[in-house]
């Protein structure tokens, strides 16, 4: 290990797998989307069908997906272990603490939001990538990703939890996206605003695309 | 001039490092606006004289904002409601007749109490101790001009030395966090030309002496800066951090 | 006991070359096994303990606030003189030192003085190399500005935060050694009694403060940087822990007290607001620069300032003063604004403030810039709104201090302003070794007497502490420390220690036993105001003499009716105020007996029986060309005199018209 022992040793190095592991996931999240995205064609599900087809059996995909799962669990797992190592820096807490007064709740609330957006993405991966991927239900015959989609969002109880899962993803993603770059030591006169405007705009996009998929496909406004 | 005020404190008392500790309250009448917040909390403490009772034991003292030894975290913030300034310099005239206001001390195991409102703040020093200097024995200097430092720099340099050490961004991050006060002292030193000889030591040896001491890690919450007495930039925890990477990854004896 | 001032014998411009070069030295074996406690950890503790390490000696240092980084050196704002000469106006070393005896009024000695301006550029290298970072021109090099009157630029500043880059400096460098285990850095403690054995110096009683037990430190030498004792009149620019205990107990153990009453006032404070007052503020002597002070024409002109035109203001500094007007020394500056507050002209509520307007000059600045910008039909309006900016540019940390704690825009409307106690000239008798006359304790930086005479230049008081404690003491005290590397370190059970202990055990159980009914500030504030009052600004026969009986009967209620809450054994701040206090009540009154003694005017001692017909400060140099050291005897004291020899200078009377 020796270069990198203090990405497990340090504070600031475990920050930096924070941030790497983040900035690759926010990257899957841009393709995840442009994919999805592609149901708004609205000609039956056939141009998304064919893209999840080749996401599914790519070979290159395919690699590249274990490598997000285990930057997806080292993002989670790491998080999970910050917030408990941070919450004990402060044994006795504040009576009264007055947080809003210097900072953004999102950004307090990383953990939180993180754990929120763990849950939904289990439930998420099992609804289908545990189809897709791990069984035979899916691309065997008429049962498509996009049939899947469509018959999973008809339950409204499932469109309001996605719903919440975005909201999560959407403040994760506002402190995240500019945050990767502090922790990753980047922080420009000249490039900074933009970066954080990029990020800003990025997580609200991506966050009312992701939520109005799910709203479409429940209200018919996609066939 | 607005008129004299009466305020009910609550404020943490704790007899020593020992005790539990609690919060009491206190009755304070006739406040005049004019009054710096410590000067209030001396009334109060002439009143418990005369009562009998113990006064509260609070840091202070050069009363003019640079010394940094006043620590009170007043109604939830470090310093208290004002921004760019520490408590000594915050006066009566921000509140207002019948305020309840809450007193604690700093919070942060790598700060314990002392006493009241009194911590610890030892650990700063350490920090210092374990690389926060320019290794250059008494005598060794040149001349004073034979390194140009352009004003950027020097600015840039000054900007992070104004730090007074007084643990308030400790105190403000939710992670009592200290990388703020770190961050300073390595960014005015790397600014300059006397700090590159040990420049990459230096982060490493400062960021390790800060991990033992048991301070949390920074999660961006900016909240350090915004209640930094001499607003330090949170620029200088992203330099820091870049130091430290490439003291670890890039640096040959790191 | 006979002073002798140590002086190296030849020309004054050799005796610190041919010093160095001549003194013994001590072989780094034998550092090793010499222990030296430094008090203190400002910028003359700090600079000392580090430069003491570096050399190899075993340095414990002590300070009685949570980390040495905080010592009141740290609030200098103005800046650092050198006679480095960088601007080419024609400054020198021997300028630097003129400037300082003229500055002293003539009551400083010649060696030492030269000395320190001698050493004054290494400082500045020295504070460099440890990364202060000090302004710079564009061009990349060092940047200076004048200061307190001077006519060269010599003053080196960061911002209006000097004393605080070199502090951290210093800090740092003292911080390095401790890492390296040089240093034992005693943070929360408080020297409390000297230790003497055979009429040397031996050690120290400590309190630690957190947990109230007394520690008993060995040192073969001890060095008192413990800053000066303005806080003896309650209000001062000083910390509020900045204490005179230290010395006063070294004083008490035999030490002598040099020119106690040598006071400096500074002109630009932030007045007093009411009697919560606990400190007051100081506004850099640099705003002079820029601000014009005036009263009303007529006593008790209760119109805003805005509506008392031009010809009913006067502008007494410059109308006294054509010369040097806004800009004469802090003691004259100090004293003409007192006069006028007393004879019926000051401003503000109370009555003791003069205004320090800023428009003349914002509407200076303000055409110069819209020249600049071509606008040429800019109303007063647009001119004033461009000389606010330049003055923000120039003033802006000042003027918000302001704001802050008035609550009035100094932008719109004039600061008021009056002089508050600032700095101590006094302090204890050291010799060109920087050692008192017990051998083997010395004095350096502010708690010394030594080199600023009977008034201290601005920009002076950094110099001094730095160059005490890295330039000087690392050499003078191998002169005494050479002979004492046969001196195993002596037990801390040995009897003088306990006797020591048991000195401040008894003080502390009596402080603790009165259990009266009055706190310790209650007797603070009341020895102030009989300070400031006789002893302050302007001083007389009477006044004096009446002080001394105050005093005395403010000790003797002190220590009959003072409350102490708390325990010995826990951390009590009342207990460590109540300790100092108690110093204090003793130091006024040698103060004014120092004051009455000195029966002509200097610097910033000025007795009203002895000033010229204009009413300027007369100084009398037949009779008072001397330091009075004054030795502790009971409860009185025995005059010293060290005569002052005025070789390379020739004695003028200051004149500023």
């Amino acid at each position: 290990m020796g270069a990198f022992s203090f990405l497990l040793n340090s504070t600031i190095g475990k920050k930096v797998i924070m941030g790497v592991t983040g900035i690759c996931l926010v990257g899957f999240l841009a393709v995840h989307c442009f994919v999805n995205s592609l149901i708004f064609v609205n000609d039956g599900g056939e141009l998304f069908n064919t893209a999840a087809e080749f996401m599914a059996h790519n070979v290159l995909i395919r690699t590249m997906e274990i490598f997000l799962f285990l930057g997806l669990i080292l993002h989670a797992l790491q998080g999970i272990n910050l917030v408990f190592k941070n919450m004990s820096a402060r044994k006795v807490k504040y009576y009264k603490q007055d947080g809003a007064a210097n900072s953004k709740w999102y950004s307090r609330s990383m953990g939180l939001l993180g754990t929120l957006l763990l849950l939904f993405l289990i439930l998420h991966l099992k609804h289908f990538w545990y189809v897709s991927r791990l069984t035979e239900e899916i691309s065997s015959g008429d049962d498509t990703l996009f049939g899947e989609m469509k018959e999973v969002f008809a339950n409204p109880i499932v469109v309001a939890i996605y719903i919440i899962g975005v909201i999560s993803l959407a403040y994760h993603l506002l402190h995240g996206f500019q945050s990767a770059f502090q922790s990753l030591g980047f922080n420009h006169k000249k490039y900074t605003p933009f970066i954080k405007s990029f990020g800003f705009w990025y997580s609200i996009i991506i966050s009312i695309l992701f939520a109005v998929m799910p709203l479409a496909l429940h209200l018919g406004w996609v066939k | 001039m607005s008129e004299n005020m009466n305020l009910t404190l609550k404020v943490w008392r704790q007899r020593n490092n020992k005790d539990k500790g609690k919060f009491e309250d206190f009755k304070v009448n006739d406040i005049s606006p004019d009054m710096s917040f410590l000067e209030m909390f001396d009334v109060l403490n002439e009143q418990l004289i005369s009562q009998g009772s113990d006064p509260i034991a609070f840091d202070h003292d050069c009363r003019e904002g640079i010394c940094g030894m006043c620590s009170m975290y007043i109604n939830g913030r470090p310093h208290g409601p004002k921004e760019g300034i520490t408590t000594c310099q915050l006066h009566m005239r921000s509140f207002k007749d019948g305020d309840t206001i809450v007193v604690e001390p700093w919070r942060a195991n790598a700060f314990p109490v002392i006493k009241d409102l009194v911590v610890d703040r030892t650990a700063f020093d350490r920090i210092i101790a374990a690389g926060g200097f320019i290794s250059v024995n008494t005598g060794n200097a040149q001349d004073g001009n034979s390194i140009p430092i352009s004003k950027i720099d020097a600015d840039i340099a000054f900007a992070a030395a104004a730090c007074i050490g007084c643990g308030a961004c400790v105190a403000a991050c939710k992670n009592a966090s200290a990388m703020l006060f770190v961050s300073a002292k390595i960014n005015q030193l790397s600014h300059l030309p006397q700090g590159q000889p040990e420049r990459m030591q230096r982060v490493r040896a400062m960021v390790h002496q800060m991990d033992k001491e048991g301070f949390g890690a920074c999660t961006n919450t900016g909240a350090c800066s915004a209640e930094c007495p001499k607003e330090i930039s949170l620029v200088n925890i992203a330099s820091m951090n870049c130091d430290y990477i490439k003291a670890n990854v890039i640096d040959s004896n790191g | 006991m006979s002073l002798n001032s140590n002086i190296p014998e030849g020309k004054l411009e050799e005796k610190w070359i041919k010093y160095k070069s001549t003194v013994p030295l001590v072989n780094p074996a034998n550092k090793r096994n010499l222990e030296i406690l430094v008090i203190g950890s400002g910028l003359a503790g700090a600079s000392a303990a580090a430069s003491l390490a570096e050399l190899g000696y075993k340095v414990k240092c002590y300070c009685f606030q949570d980390s040495p980084r905080r010592a009141h050196s740290i609030a200098a704002q103005g800046g650092i003189n050198a006679a480095k000469n960088y601007q080419n106006d024609g400054d020198s070393v021997y300028r630097l030192f003129y400037d300082t005896i003229k500055g002293g009024d003539y009551r400083a000695r010649e060696a030492n003085v030269y000395r320190l301006a001698e050493i004054s550029p290494n400082i500045i290298d020295q504070c460099v190399a440890q990364g202060v970072p000090f302004a710079r021109e564009y061009g990349g090099m060092l940047s200076n500005r004048s200061f307190g009157g001077t006519q060269v630029q010599r003053t080196f500043y960061a911002a209006g935060q000097t004393g605080q880059q070199l502090l951290l400096g210093a800090y740092s460098a003292l911080e390095r050694q401790v890492g390296m285990g040089n240093v034992t850095m005693y943070n929360r403690h408080e020297m409390l009694e000297l230790v003497i054995i055979d009429g040397k110096a031996r050690g120290i009683i400590a309190r630690n403060l957190i947990t109230g037990k007394l520690e008993r430190h060995f040192g073969h030498a001890v060095l008192i940087c413990t800053g000066g004792y303005g806080n003896v009149f309650y209000l001062s620019t000083n910390a509020m822990g900045s204490n005179a205990t230290a010395a006063w107990k070294a004083h008490k153990k035999g030490a002598y007290f040099g020119n106690p009453c040598f006071t400096q006032i500074h002109p630009t404070c932030i007045p007093v607001s009411g009697d919560h007052q606990s400190k007051l503020t100081l506004m850099s002597e640099s705003l002079r620069n820029d601000g014009r002070i005036w009263v009303p024409k007529k006593a008790g002109d209760n119109r805003n300032p805005s509506d008392i035109p031009e010809d009913e203001r006067d502008y007494y500094l410059e109308r006294r003063y054509p010369a040097f007007g806004n800009l004469v020394p802090r003691d004259v500056a100090s004293r003409a604004a007192k006069e006028r507050c007393d004879a019926g002209f000051g401003v503000g509520n109370s009555k003791m403030a003069v205004y320090l307007d800023f428009k003349f000059n914002m509407m200076r600045y303000g055409k110069v810039e819209a020249n600049k910008a071509g606008l040429n039909d800019a109303d007063d309006n647009e001119i004033l709104k461009l000389g606010k900016e330049v003055i923000k540019e120039k003033y802006g940390n000042l003027f918000d201090m302001y704001k802050q704690i008035t609550g009035e825009d100094p932008y719109n409307s004039p600061m008021r302003i009056y002089p508050a106690v600032h700095y101590t000239m006094g302090g204890l008798w050291v010799d060109y070794n920087l050692m008192t006359n017990v051998p083997g304790l010395y004095a350096l930086g502010e708690a010394n007497f030594s080199d600023h005479g009977a008034n201290r230049l601005g920009a002076s008081a950094l110099m001094q502490g730095l160059a005490d404690g890295y330039f000087v003491i690392p050499y003078t005290i191998g002169d005494y420390l050479s002979k004492e590397i046969a001196v195993k370190p002596i037990s801390t059970e040995h009897e003088a220690f306990a006797e020591a202990e048991k000195n401040v055990n008894d003080i502390i159980s009596k402080l603790l036993n009165v259990k009266g009914t009055k706190s310790v500030d209650h007797y603070h504030k009341k020895l102030g105001k009989v300070m400031w009052d006789k002893c302050g600004m302007a001083r007389n026969t009477k006044g004096l003499e009446e002080a001394i009986n105050e005093i005395r009967e403010i000790r003797n209620e002190f220590w009959q009716n003072v409350r102490v809450t708390g325990l010995a054994d826990e951390f009590n701040p009342e207990l460590e105020k109540a300790g100092r206090v108690a110093d204090f009540l003793e130091l006024g009154e040698l103060m004014c007996i120092d004051a009455l003694h000195r029966n002509e005017s200097c610097g910033g001692h000025f007795r009203e029986e002895s000033q010229t017909e204009e009413g300027e400060a007369l100084r009398n140099d037949s009779e008072y060309s001397y330091v009075a050291a004054w030795e502790s005897n009971g409860d009185k004291w025995n005059l010293h005199k060290e005569a002052l020899n005025f070789e390379n200078i020739k004695i003028a009377q200051r004149s500023y018209k």
